[in-house]
């Protein structure tokens, strides 16, 4: 009787969040009883997939929670990979991260200064970043380099040996740990502290903000660096962290990927993490049943398959959900 | 965070502290002297008005006491210490808090969270929540201000989120609150409650000062009035010694003619017929639910209503700017249901838009071009397909007469233009053409007292030529100065129609907001 009552009190929000993960958790140990060795793949190719994007749909939330419109997040992933890439083949892994996240944040910086002070259009202004992106990582990539190190796999004791998630969660390298420590800090700062309330209002109402002393383009150009960060940070995950390698365009589309990431978590940190695993499930399903000619497709197809998820998800939420009221719209004062 | 600052038993009057004083305050804008050598004084429990027509200078006089302005010239002091406001937050700190014409509030965030944003309780790093909704609360109780804090802003009504702006304003310790307009969005008995509001925060030590143009609240409210002309106090009075007439004159600097002056009606044939019409507002919603309406030749109904009950889906539907639904219009006989608006305009109908830069006027062309906006394709305006320019002109001069369009000349931008001009040009325009009704929606809003008169003398003259007029207006002293008969809408339905002996405003007051 309790736990219905605690049920009960619930948001819908949390209640239906619970429900899901519940069901799944329930259609994962059984699919996982039938064929063990081939849920553990699905499943941990669903958490490889989803990381960097969750990654960079925090970068979006971050962005257009404070009302600024970051479409330039491929552009700045693609850097960040470079950068980390090319850093840790120079001075080790360590220095290439950090390089690579110190990077994007000044990518973000460069589209707070378009969109906060210059008050261009922050769709043009994004469209610049990944044009550049793309132009720069192509014309200073050079092959045959090789990292100095590689990331490690840490395992989390005791629960590692959780039958399924153990294996699939919590035997993992840093930067996906990392990950998901910022998913919950972000989740908290955005809905329980003054920082999350007055980033919500300035991407809400900017001149609410304003005139109880909030400084607007101050949250703004924090928030879109920090968001940058986070690009840079994911970009780093995708060359040092996931394939120990750059290639040219390795970004393939992700940075929007995260964008109808973001939309279908509403804007929210936890919703967007779960939507991101979702994409990731369905991308390793798909593979597996390919990879076992279930289903015999072209290669082509299976690559065509984010894109597609995206479109199907666009079409289905973008007009539903609410975006932040003020995302995109420069703020001037009266 | 709540300031214990106020003195409960402070007397109002002239012994009282003296709150906020201005000296000499001069603030120019490239072109314009907006504030030329303004003082005013501000006394504890004191509610002060300031009264003034659109430009006079009351909101820019404001927005240099909260900070969002530095004057060039002059000086503020606050309980008599000279300060620099550089921002609201300086203002804030200093105790003063101002209500905007339009709400700063975030329509998704709760009232809690909307009162506290800036200046949040905390335990730890966390916001605490239940403090916050505490706060609100004894507020609220404090002042009489019933509000939940836990409801979402957006779904309150407007008089409700204006108590949620003052309790803001009060949660930061101000004792000096400024009102910016803050009846234009009101019911009447919105109205009311707000100005019984203002006492009760008077009694207890805030200096209010009340910016307004409505001659019947200061009478109601003020202490005091300050009246501002051209940048300029132009005089102060005390509301138990004038009255609106002395206010009204005070306020334009001549003598002002408050009532319509019009001879009864003399109502004809049936020129407009709605019959249970449906109409969609912008976001698909159904905003006008089965209204029948009549107007005849010779007479002005005029639409009483609080804003958003279905008047601009209504009058657009008429006009044929938006799709009926179901149900019938008919103009003078003949059904322009499924009619756009250039074929019912072609049949008679002239309409004064209440948006009147969106649909009134294109900025961006001459006046003598908006002159014609609607007949530029016509003769005599056109010859064989090509513009006559010299007939556009001669047009344009006479109207501009006529009309006492205040312009340097007819090939000025109408952009260039005050409030009141282009809402002439536009009046100008559409009762050039002896149209058989006239719909004229919001025709004074943003118009100062003089254009006012001038444009219901008008109206009055079109409904004396024959002209079927419908009048909507969220001014409720409009209607009544107009209307031979009163059409109360409510929640897309006309409520009740009244000739206008019987229309009083207790009673359609209670009419608009739902009620029997």
């Amino acid at each position: 009787m309790g736990i219905v009552n605690a049920l009960r009190r619930l948001s819908p929000d949390s209640r239906n969040t619970l429900v899901a993960v519940l069901t799944g958790l329930v259609a994962a140990y059984i699919a996982y009883g039938i064929w063990d060795f081939k849920a553990t793949a699905v499943l941990g190719f669903m958490v490889r997939y989803s990381t960097p994007l969750a990654l960079a749909a925090m970068c979006g939330i971050l962005c257009e929670r404070s009302g600024v419109v970051n479409i330039g997040i491929e552009g700045q992933m693609l850097v960040g990979a470079f950068v980390a890439f090319f850093g840790a083949t120079w001075a080790g892994i360590v220095f290439g991260v950090v390089a690579g996240v110190v990077v994007g944040a000044l990518l973000g910086a460069f589209l707070a200064v378009c969109a906060v002070s210059w008050r261009i259009n922050q769709i043009i202004a994004g469209t610049v970043i990944n044009i550049l992106a793309a132009g720069v990582t192509s014309f200073f990539y050079r092959q045959g380099r090789t990292m100095k190190g590689s990331m490690p796999t840490w395992e989390i004791p005791l629960l590692k040996d959780i039958p399924l998630l153990g294996k699939v969660f919590f035997q993992n390298q840093p930067l996906t740990y990392l990950t998901f420590a910022i998913v919950i800090v972000l989740q908290v700062m955005l809905f329980r502290t003054p920082w999350g309330l007055r980033t919500r209002a300035v991407g809400e109402h900017p001149s609410a903000a304003d005139t109880v002393g909030v400084n607007v383009s101050l949250y703004r150009y924090g928030n879109v660096a920090a968001g940058g960060a986070l690009a840079g940070l994911a970009g780093a995950l995708l060359s040092v962290e996931a394939t120990g390698t750059f290639e040219r365009g390795m970004t393939s589309g992700r940075g929007f990927l995260a964008l109808a990431i973001m939309i279908m978590g509403r804007w929210r940190p936890s919703l967007a993490w779960a939507a991101a695993l979702f994409f990731g499930l369905l991308n390793g399903l798909v593979n597996q049943l390919n990879f076992e000619r279930v289903i015999d497709v072209p290669p082509q197809f299976i690559g065509m398959l984010p894109y597609v998820l995206t479109i199907v998800v666009l079409a289905t939420f973008a007009g539903r959900v609410r975006a932040p009221a003020a995302s995109g719209q420069p703020y001037t004062k009266e | 965070m709540v300031s214990d600052r106020i003195d409960h038993d402070a007397a109002a009057g002239g012994t009282a502290e003296l709150l906020l004083e201005a000296r000499g305050i001069t603030k120019r804008f490239p072109g314009v002297v907006a504030n030329a050598d303004v003082s005013l004084q501000l006394h504890r429990g004191e509610i002060l008005a300031l009264l003034g027509e659109n430009g006079a200078g009351k909101s820019t006089l404001v927005k240099m006491l909260f900070g969002l302005y530095r004057p060039d010239e002059g000086e503020i002091r606050i309980k008599g210490e000279p300060v620099t406001l550089r921002s609201p937050k300086d203002a804030i700190s200093r105790g003063i808090g101002m209500v905007h014409q339009h709400f700063q509030l975030v329509p998704v965030m709760t009232v809690a969270e909307n009162v506290v944003l800036g200046a949040e309780p905390c335990r730890g790093r966390f916001i605490d929540q239940r403090r916050a909704a505490a706060e609100v609360r004894k507020l609220s109780e404090r002042y009489g201000l019933a509000v939940d804090p836990a409801a979402t802003v957006e779904d309150l009504p407007v008089g409700t989120q204006q108590r949620v702006e003052i309790i803001k304003a009060l949660f930061r310790g101000a004792e000096i609150l400024i009102l910016d307009e803050p009846t234009a969005v009101l019911t009447p008995q919105e109205t009311d409650e707000l100005l019984q509001i203002m006492r009760e925060l008077a009694a207890r030590g805030v200096g209010i000062i009340f910016i307004t143009h409505k001659l019947r609240e200061v009478m109601a409210v003020a202490d005091r009035v300050e009246v501002l002309r051209g940048g300029r106090v132009v005089g102060s009075a005390v509301p138990s010694r004038t009255d609106e007439a002395g206010l009204a004159s005070m306020m334009v600097g001549r003598t002002v003619v408050l009532r319509v002056d019009k001879t009864p009606a003399q109502p004809g044939a049936v020129m407009l017929r709605v019959r249970s019409l449906q109409v969609d507002d912008d976001r698909h919603q159904r905003a006008v639910r089965g209204l029948d309406l009549e107007v005849r030749a010779g007479e002005i109904v005029g639409v009483a209503g609080v804003q958003g009950n279905g008047q601009r889906e209504l009058v657009e539907a008429i006009c044929g700017m938006r799709p009926i639904r179901s149900g019938t219009v008919e103009v003078d006989g003949r059904d322009t249901t499924s009619m756009n608006a250039k074929a019912v305009n072609g049949l008679g109908v002239a309409h004064i838009p209440e948006d009147r830069e969106k649909h009134g006027l294109v900025g961006s062309y001459t006046i003598a071009d908006d002159l014609v906006l609607n007949r530029f394709d016509e003769e005599p305006f056109a010859r064989h397909g090509l513009r006559d320019f010299t007939a556009i002109d001669k047009q344009a001069e006479q109207l501009v007469q006529r009309f006492d369009v205040r312009t340097p000349n007819i090939h000025t931008e109408t952009n260039a233009l005050s409030g009141g001009n282009k809402q002439k040009v536009i009046v100008a325009r559409e009762l050039s053409y002896d149209a058989k009704l006239v719909v004229a929606a919001q025709p004074t809003r943003g118009v100062d007292v003089g254009s006012i008169e001038f444009i219901h003398r008008q109206l009055v003259a079109e409904r004396d030529r024959g002209a079927a007029v419908l009048v909507v207006s969220a001014e409720l002293d409009e209607i009544l100065g107009l209307s031979d008969r009163v059409a109360v809408m409510s929640e897309g339905r006309i409520v009740a129609m009244l000739p206008i002996e019987e229309a009083d405003r207790d009673r359609i007051g209670l009419l608009m907001a739902g009620g029997a």
